[in-house]
């Protein structure tokens, strides 16, 4: 059986602008959401606050559960029916800081024991989160994001590039400079929400700059791919809602990895495929690539979306929006390996990933390619940033002319 | 024979039998023979807190109350120094960040003073002086920063010790307490039945004092104003046994402390014949059966408040001096609660008060819930991949099921040998890798196709394919195992069991996915020589 044939051949290089426009859009969109709903929706986790998920053996509803929890001053809470409606199951949650939490889950099991009646009335999860404990898991969790796409970053340009001296400065670099920022607001006294921010905004402007300026053309495709993939994920949750709890971080985390598998088979290929055509231009060569591995980024990403969809639909309400994160995610970052990682590479100056000068036999260079490439980076650090932008612009014109050049 | 055959099968063949030795115990229960749990493996995949149900609570030991107890009780003994050394001084009292201050009547006690901190009170050290209007002079001693720092240590420390002690008394199988930065504690109660009362037990401080009550005021009428100085209005809690409705009403008693439970080796519960209500008795050590001895004998026919936590619990009136070393607490306890107190008091008090900075709890029906419909989503998952690949890639895709089956066991077989628990999003790992263990498959299978149409021979094609795809497929894996290695850096419990399932489910579906569905190709293709591969 085969869903796509062989010698598919879609002009995916040729229409990345249209790529880029949905991808761009996609992200405004992000950021006109959060920007609306004044940030994500923090659950418990991160917010502080409580949550309590109760079963009755009769129906009620939400008001009659809010009433019962009024002299808690929980009368603000967000009461949701959880799972199928004959269980007469809910979701009590409260995320106002001013709440008093010492003891807050024995009360509300006594309160709501007192109204229902004893035995009528199940406490079956609660998950109460101090405030100073969300602050302190929001900090984590960003820089468990951050330091996995560090990580990540030197793995590919190390592993593709051979640069792993090259890929140990940038991440010193981007960790200097990320405790540098960090730093200068603590100095300032800066609100922590904004502090995080424009931390978290350094770090991926340093490291995209980085990556452009020390010629790092795999680990800017990936890491610009991973910036794409979370954000648009975080988009769509704060679109449809979704509260972000240490779940959601796990997906995201387990996105940042799985969503770089399709990217990287591409890569793979498409490094094969230079060694091969040496004269093929870039553009075309990536989208053989593309073509080429189509099948199997499609199946190997259906594979995991089957299995996920399943763990969606069956899996239960405590798992649900765990498994939703990274069904969007998959899908994002399959779109993305496809559409943005390797178009990307053709946005770098000199349009080749690899230097690789012609007039050497083609062979030789493909095997030997760090010394060159080695040289290569100095000049090109030292270039202004005019010279590198007529360059660009250039080689994109180039890169489509192809055989001429 | 293809190369390496031997040493791949036995690998794999060593791989397999231990998976399934260590899987035994999970799937056979608790009805395994004696010999086998005396010489193979008994451990059984242990299940998170959010699968058995269970507590999880995060406390912070309030360390300043610690300190700030520790300058107060200096005050109380400067008092008494200061009259034995003849330095007349007004009350030291104890005051913000762990300062004493006092006020002396004239300058020439102030070397005295001086030397008393010097000799005896090395902790501490003048923090500032000044004459007042009078003449007087008004001293403050404050507690280094150093002193302080270690005595909040210990308070951390010593409540981790007593939490712990609480704990095994509760009777909780395999709890987990361990100390976390910054002086929290991070305790875990699988399968507890009772979380209300545990959090009771665990978050009582405990602290038991014996004071005298000031009889010469009437409570009633005393205000701030009229209280006399060394005194302080504490509440008294009655309940009325009919309605069970709890009433306080004030009691003046002196604020010094008279003793402390400090010295307790013991505590029962004891029923009460005249009023059928239980009580504890507690037992003292030698040098508090002699303080306490000390005490009735000097104040019979006083009152004694025993106080728990603040709160006056009963304050009988000394009939006679009690020598035995053995005091009894009564008030007004229902069993349970004589028995909770009972624990708290033979493991100590906390040093300090702690807070709750977080807790989950989760009942066992919503566990099992969570089991259930986990391996749910697991079977159906799983079903159809298998379909999935069978349709697709035919006799490839049965090897390529087989692999999969394989890992499931490895897997699983894994968890239980290196007693990593299993959690909810530990399931989700699973079924995730199920969805990943594929792909490496998939990424060979595809490549063999492509050679295959390149014309070469079944052999060619699949030693190529092997060739070609696994240094993709490792690179492909290590970036999602350092985004594992992160979360398992940064998730705790649930979470950090969802890194857990999904590094071992990485490893395993590399081994299953390259060694494993390669030997049974070079087995295929030896045996059969096929010119067309099925694939």
């Amino acid at each position: 059986m085969e869903f796509i044939k062989p010698n598919v051949n879609i002009n995916f290089v040729g229409n990345r602008v249209k790529a880029y426009i949905v991808s761009g859009l996609l992200i405004l969109l992000t950021v006109v959401s959060l920007l609306i709903h004044g940030g994500p929706n923090y659950g418990i986790d991160f917010a502080g606050g409580i949550l309590v998920q109760v079963r009755f053996t009769q129906p009620t509803d939400a008001a009659d559960i809010k009433k019962a929890l009024a002299p808690l001053g929980m009368d603000q809470s967000l009461v949701q029916g959880f799972g199928d409606k004959k269980n007469n199951e809910f979701l009590i949650r409260n995320e106002r800081s001013g709440l008093e939490l010492q003891g807050l889950s024995d009360r509300v099991r006594t309160t709501l024991a007192k109204t229902y009646g004893k035995g009528k009335v199940e406490v079956r999860r609660v998950e109460m989160v101090g405030p100073k404990v969300g602050k302190d898991l929001r900090e984590k969790a960003l820089l468990a994001i951050f330091y996995a796409i560090i990580m990540i970053a030197v793995y590919i340009s190390g592993r593709f590039e051979q640069k792993w001296g090259l890929a140990a400065v940038m991440a010193g670099v981007l960790v200097g400079a990320t405790l540098l920022v960090q730093a200068l607001i603590t100095a300032m006294g800066g609100e922590e929400g904004i502090a995080m921010v424009l931390l978290i905004l350094t770090a991926l402007v340093v490291t995209v700059g980085a990556c452009w300026l020390l010629k790092l053309r795999y680990a800017l495709g990936a890491i610009v791919a991973l910036i794409h993939d979370v954000v648009i994920t975080v988009g769509v949750f704060s679109l449809l809602d979704k509260e972000f709890t240490l779940a959601t971080v796990a997906a995201l985390l387990t996105i940042i990895g799985y969503s770089l598998n399709d990217t990287i088979i591409v890569y793979d290929r498409i490094r094969e495929n230079l060694k091969k055509s040496g004269k093929q231009p870039l553009g075309e060569t990536i989208n053989a690539s593309i073509n080429q591995t189509l099948s199997r980024t499609i199946l190997t990403s259906g594979t995991t979306l089957l299995v996920l969809a399943c763990l969606f639909i069956l899996g239960g309400g405590v798992i649900e929006d765990f498994a939703l994160a990274l069904l969007v995610g998959v899908v994002v970052g399959t779109y993305s390996s496809i559409f943005v990682a390797s178009p990307v590479l053709l946005l770098l100056p000199e349009g080749r990933p690899m230097v690789i000068r012609r007039s050497e036999p083609a062979r030789a260079a493909a095997v030997r390619p760090e010394p060159l490439a080695a040289q290569a980076a100095p000049t090109q650090v030292s270039a202004g940033k005019a010279a590198s932008a007529a360059r660009q612009k250039r080689s994109k014109k180039s890169g489509r002319k192809g055989k001429r050049r | 024979m293809p190369k390496n055959f031997f040493m791949k099968s036995t690998l794999v063949a060593v791989v397999v039998i231990l998976a399934l030795l260590y899987l035994v115990p999970t799937i056979g229960g608790g009805k395994l023979p004696a010999w086998w749990t005396n010489t193979l493996p008994s451990d059984r995949v242990r299940l998170g807190l959010d699968l058995q149900g269970g507590m999880h609570l995060i406390l912070e030991v309030e360390t300043q109350k610690a300190v700030a107890a520790s300058v107060e009780r200096s005050s109380q003994e400067l008092q008494r120094k200061i009259q034995d050394d003849n330095i007349r001084a007004i009350r030291p009292q104890a005051g913000k960040d762990n300062t004493i201050s006092l006020v002396l009547l004239h300058n020439n006690d102030r070397a005295k003073l001086e030397d008393l901190v010097k000799r005896d009170y090395p902790d501490y050290a003048v923090a500032s002086s000044r004459t007042l209007e009078d003449g007087k002079i008004q001293m403050i001693l404050q507690l280094t920063a150093k002193a302080a720092k270690h005595i909040a240590e210990q308070a951390s420390t010593q409540a981790l010790e007593t939490i712990r002690n609480r704990v095994d008394q509760f009777g909780v199988s395999e709890p987990e307490i361990l100390p976390q930065s910054e002086g929290r504690i991070l305790i875990q109660l699988p399968g507890v039945k009772d979380p209300q009362r545990a959090v009771a037990l665990i978050g009582k401080t405990a602290q038991l004092e014996f004071k005298l009550v000031d009889d010469s005021v009437n409570p009633a009428t005393v205000t701030k104003a009229t209280l006399p100085p060394g005194d302080e209005i504490l509440d008294m809690y009655r309940r009325d046994h009919a309605s069970g409705r709890v009433d306080k009403e004030p009691i003046v008693v002196h604020r010094r402390v008279a003793m402390t439970g400090a010295t307790i080796t013991d505590a029962r519960v004891q029923m009460d014949s005249q009023y059928n209500q239980p009580y504890v008795s507690v037992a003292f050590d030698r040098a508090g059966a002699r303080q306490f001895a000390d005490i009735t004998t000097r104040n019979v026919k006083k009152r004694l408040a025993i106080i728990l936590d603040g709160k006056v619990q009963s304050a009988p009136v000394i009939q006679e001096p009690i020598t035995g070393g053995e005091a009894r607490i009564s008030g007004d306890f229902t069993m349970e609660e004589a028995r909770d107190l009972a624990v708290v008091l033979r493991s100590g008090a906390l040093p300090a008060p702690v807070k709750i900075l977080e807790e989950r709890t989760v009942g066992p029906s919503l566990g099992q819930d969570s089991i259930d419909k986990g391996l749910l989503s697991m079977v159906v998952g799983f079903c159809l991949v298998v379909a999935f690949i069978l349709l697709y890639y035919r006799l490839a895709g049965v090897f390529a099921n087989l692999a999969l089956l394989l890992n499931l066991v490895i897997i699983t077989g894994a968890l239980a040998a290196f007693q990593a628990t299993l959690t909810l999003p530990g399931i989700a790992g699973i079924i995730l890798t199920i969805g990943m263990a594929v792909d490496a498959n998939v990424l060979i299978f595809e490549r063999v196709r492509e050679e295959l149409r390149m014309g070469k021979t079944p052999f060619a094609a699949v030693e190529a394919g092997y060739g070609k795809a696994t240094l993709t497929i490792l690179d492909a894996n290590i970036t999602t195992l350092i985004a594992a290695l992160v979360l398992f850096q940064f998730g705790t419990g649930p979470i950090r069991g969802f890194a857990v399932t999904l590094t071992i489910g990485i490893a395993s579906s590399l081994f299953t996915a390259i060694t494993f569905t390669r030997l049974l190709f070079d087995l295929y293709l030896h045996q059969f020589r096929p010119r067309r591969l099925l694939i």
